[in-house]
């Protein structure tokens, strides 16, 4: 095609888009969207179906009969343990790590200027994208029995607070590395900078005239907190807590390299669809935390937790 | 033979050229009627005003000539062409945006050279080009600096400049000056009124400042609410405001109702009276021949340095506001006004 | 959100901030440090330091080849990603229709459904499909939530681009074509660059899903580390591997944040 023929082939098919925007909107939005709704969608439904049947349990061989059967297993003791226990764990995790993020986002929101901005920024990026398996294994280093936490306490002299604290029922355990504390450190470690980021965000969005206005009416820094910041920060907070719980939720990996033996919902699914090979089990586990962050995401969506991501 | 320019031509007198013809046009937005059974001719080489409130469809009204907008319903013609349907990359008319809209990745040059560049002109002559109209806005020394580097005056004309590269027939300028400061803001309305008078082109610009619109403009029209109230010259609309609105947008008014102008012998139905056409009369002062004249008492006064503004209140309780170089009232005088009788203007219409 | 120059924050704040600081940075930097260890075991402090592990990691066929497995997965998971995402975030920006609302929600669920789910499923679906494992499987899996990195980036510097800017680009002659290409494109390029970087590095480092949809034969190099987990004589290779992703993704997420910054400065649209 010549340069001109080109051009105004061109510029006929602009006319025609011009004159019917939604169609261009159509032609670019259908390849993500059948991307995302086949390939995503798609395949969990997939998985989800699978719920509704059941494996024989001599052959291991999976019955294609929809049953319910799979469902009712969920609420055999030591399933319901499983999920309870993965479920306050998340909640731990998430309340911990917002404890530690708030004066940290807070300080950076308000006290980083110029550079330091930058650098505060950098400071938490960088670990948020650096390995999430290299995190975990420095953490088995870390709490190993020669590692670096045993060396510290010994030079402090608080080996017995260690022993005391390993020696409290259900979270303790025979070592760091083999304890829910342990495991709940390595989590809280892991998504702390989730939880950072959408924080910070929405603590710098707080017009700093809504804070001086506060001020100016009478109202003590603790006041301005609660009444001003707090409120408005919350969505931040929210959005971060999405990705603490439902990433504590579905772990598998971390409950392995650091904790005890027993599972975690995350684990509960790896083996059950690994080495049993019974993937209708495993599918019907993975509805628990589907349906968890599906009422989550809605709770969270109406606090306007989409908006501060 | 027609001359080139327009003002001596016999040709254009009896035939005017129009630039851009609105016949019955509609602008809804669902409910809202953003323009509402608009009719309007605007002829070539005016200076003409789109005046009216914030949301009184003048904005819409430009948008719709540049193409942004579609009517929905309704014939709009520019130069005799129907611009319904036509995107605004196929008309020959270029708008001044509010905000500029000055693209900060290019400099100023080609910013200005924009136009040509998309249409295939090359390099060379298109920044021939583009500082030839850099210097009509006297910025010929500003083509390597960015958008960013430049105050906002500077970068009012680089986006004169980069409409005018094209040389289009009609030139739209979405209330131009407002982010200016009053000085600027009176040198930039002299400098817009010079070049179209030296271009010859059609500039079309809606603005909320009706001061602006009346030493600008060749013709002014006052929207109220998707519709056009009153379309004339600069003096037409001020001094023989079609309806109350007109009366008390463009300028302020004494506002009399049917009952005040029968009391007051001046005429019957609603009528208009500026407050700067009373005057207040010495202690011993005649009433002129073709006056008419009543006393009140001074309610209020307001020095506004040019003038000062008197608040007063008659007999029957009839307010009537007073603009004067007079220094000497205090509030609570009993003062004596006087006005030609042919300075109050009844209006047709009751809104 | 700025307080006066002249205020302090509390002691306790900043004890917090430094704090919380020491808590996220010290576990790599002793991954760094324990690179260096001369000991095979965790001991601290080690007994002494040493770059032989460096040169031993540097002769080990296996470790090279699940590098070069991760870079090849990244770029093709980016270029798709960078592709549909920005796609997505154009087609979005500015449209509303009936269903927005769960549109939006898909594009965030990649990535707020934890990650197991995304691999089983997509496991599953290929033992239903009978669609052999193999690098496009991987890509596969990846380019799914690398797809909402981008698409969340683009549409962030979408909702920034001045709209005036396009309707004076088209004022002035140009029409749908030109004008995306000599108005819009410089605009967001940074934040789409900005994007696909950070996708890269996600894609990069991820195992989760990459556990389900690999197959045996193809260990990307999160796999091999992770298979390295429960071989305790490898560790110091190990270390090294991680410091070596800990470098690589090091790399891109700098580079994207020099990238969206300096679009700051750029984007003062028209006034």
């Amino acid at each position: 095609m010549t340069a001109a023929v080109q051009s105004h082939t061109r510029a006929r098919l602009s006319d025609w888009f011009y004159r019917r925007p939604n169609h261009l909107l159509l032609l670019m939005f259908l390849p993500p969207l059948l991307w995302l709704g086949v390939v995503y969608i798609g395949s969990l439904f997939a998985l989800l179906a699978q719920s509704f049947f059941s494996i024989d349990e001599f052959s291991g061989v999976i019955v294609y009969e929809p049953t319910l059967a799979t469902f009712k297993q969920l609420f055999h003791p030591a399933n319901l343990d499983i999920i309870l226990r993965t479920v306050t764990m998340a909640l731990v995790v998430t309340m911990a790590s917002a404890i530690i993020a708030y004066p940290f986002a807070y300080f950076a929101a308000r006290y980083a200027k110029g550079k330091w901005k930058a650098i505060f920024y950098l400071l938490v990026m960088l670990p948020l994208w650096s390995s999430y398996l290299v995190k975990v294994y420095s953490w088995k280093l870390i709490l190993a029995r020669e590692g670096i936490v045993s060396w510290l306490l010994a030079k402090l002299h608080l080996t017995w607070a260690l022993d005391a604290l390993l020696a409290t029922p259900v979270i303790g355990g025979p070592s760091l590395s083999t304890s829910y504390i342990g495991t709940f450190l390595v989590f809280v470690y892991i998504w702390l900078p989730y939880m950072i980021l959408p924080l910070q965000t929405s603590l710098e969005r707080v017009p700093s005239n809504l804070i001086e206005a506060s001020a100016d009416l009478g109202g003590t820094p603790k006041q301005t907190f609660r009444h001003v910041l707090w409120p408005l920060a919350l969505p931040g907070l929210v959005a971060g807590s999405i990705f603490t719980f439902s990433l504590t939720l579905g772990d598998y990996i971390i409950p392995q390299v650091i904790g005890s033996s027993t599972p975690f919902l995350g684990v509960a699914v790896y083996q059950q669809q690994g080495t049993a090979g019974n993937i209708p089990m495993a599918a019907a586990f993975t509805i628990v935390p589907i349906v968890i962050m599906m009422i989550y995401l809605t709770v969270a969506k109406r606090m306007g937790a989409f908006d501060a991501l | 033979m027609r001359s080139e320019t327009g003002e001596g031509s016999v040709w254009k007198h009896v035939m005017p050229t129009i630039a851009v013809r609105f016949e019955n046009v509609a602008r809804h937005f669902g409910a809202v009627r953003a323009v509402d059974d608009l009719s309007l001719d605007i002829i070539e080489g005016e200076f003409f005003a789109l005046l009216g409130p914030s949301g009184s469809g003048k904005t819409t009204c430009l948008r719709l000539i540049a193409g942004f907008d579609q009517p929905t319903a309704g014939h709009i013609e520019i130069f005799g062409e129907t611009a319904e349907g036509v995107p605004p990359y196929r008309r020959n008319v270029n708008t001044v945006f509010q905000d500029y809209a000055l693209f900060p990745h290019m400099n100023v040059l080609d910013n200005v050279a924009y136009g040509l560049m998309v249409k295939g002109v090359d390099r060379t002559k298109r920044h021939a080009k583009a500082l030839d109209t850099l210097k009509l806005v006297a910025l010929a020394d500003y083509g390597v600096r960015r958008p960013a580097q430049l105050s906002g005056g500077q970068r009012q004309r680089v986006a004169l400049a980069r409409a005018l590269v094209n040389e289009p027939k009609v030139l739209l300028l979405d209330e131009p000056l407002g982010a200016l400061d009053l000085k600027l803001r009176e040198q930039m309305q002299e400098e817009l009124k010079t070049l179209q008078r030296s271009l010859g082109i059609t500039f079309v610009f809606v603005t909320h400042d009706q001061g602006e619109a009346l030493s600008m403009a060749d013709r002014v029209a006052i929207f109220n609410e998707g519709r056009i109230v009153q379309v004339g010259k600069p003096e037409d609309v001020y001094e023989r405001p079609a309806t109350r609105f007109v009366a008390n947008f463009v300028g302020s008014s004494n506002v009399l109702s049917p009952d005040a102008a029968r009391q007051l012998g001046v005429g019957t139905g609603w009528a208009s009276l500026r407050p700067e056409r009373i005057r207040v009369l010495e202690p011993r002062e005649q009433i002129g021949a073709l006056e008419l004249g009543v006393t009140a008492t001074a309610i209020a006064v307001h020095y506004q340095g040019a003038s000062t503004r008197i608040n007063t209140e008659m007999a029957g309780g009839q307010m009537l506001s007073v603009a004067t170089g007079n220094r000497t009232v205090k509030v609570g005088d009993e003062i004596r006004l006087a006005w030609p009788r042919n300075a109050v203007h009844v209006m047709a219409e009751a809104t | 959100m700025r307080s006066d120059t002249s205020e302090k924050p509390a002691w306790w704040l900043t004890s917090a901030t430094v704090a919380a600081l020491l808590f996220i940075h010290v576990p790599l930097l002793l991954i760094i440090l324990y690179s260096f260890s001369l000991d095979v075991n965790f001991q601290f402090p080690p007994s002494g330091y040493t770059t032989q592990w460096y040169a031993q990691a540097w002769g080990r066929a296996d470790l090279w080849e699940s590098v070069w497995l991760s870079v090849k997965v990244a770029t093709f998971a980016t270029l798709i990603a960078i592709l549909l995402g920005t796609l997505a975030a154009a087609a979005l920006w500015k449209s509303t229709f009936f269903g927005k609302d769960y549109v939006s929600l898909l594009f965030i669920l990649p990535i707020a459904l934890p990650g197991i789910i995304t691999g089983i499923a997509l496991r599953s679906a290929f033992n239903i499909m009978d669609i052999p494992f193999s690098i496009w499987t991987i890509v596969l899996g990846h380019a799914t939530f690398c797809i909402v990195v981008v698409f969340n980036n683009a549409l962030a510097r979408f909702r920034r681009l001045s709209g005036s800017m396009i309707e004076a680009s088209m004022d002035l002659g140009a029409d749908g074509f030109q004008t995306f290409r000599h108005i819009v494109l410089p605009q967001i390029g940074s934040a789409l660059l900005a994007g696909g970087m950070l996708a890269f590095a996600l894609s990069f480092d991820e195992v989760i899903v990459t556990i389900f949809t690999n197959g045996l034969e193809n260990k990307t190099l999160p796999i091999w580390i992770y298979e390295q987990l429960f071989r305790p004589r490898e560790r110091p290779i190990t270390n090294v591997a991680a410091v070596l992703v800990m470098v690589v993704t090091f790399i891109p997420v700098l580079a994207a944040y020099y990238l969206t910054r300096d679009g700051e400065h750029i984007g003062g649209a028209g006034k």
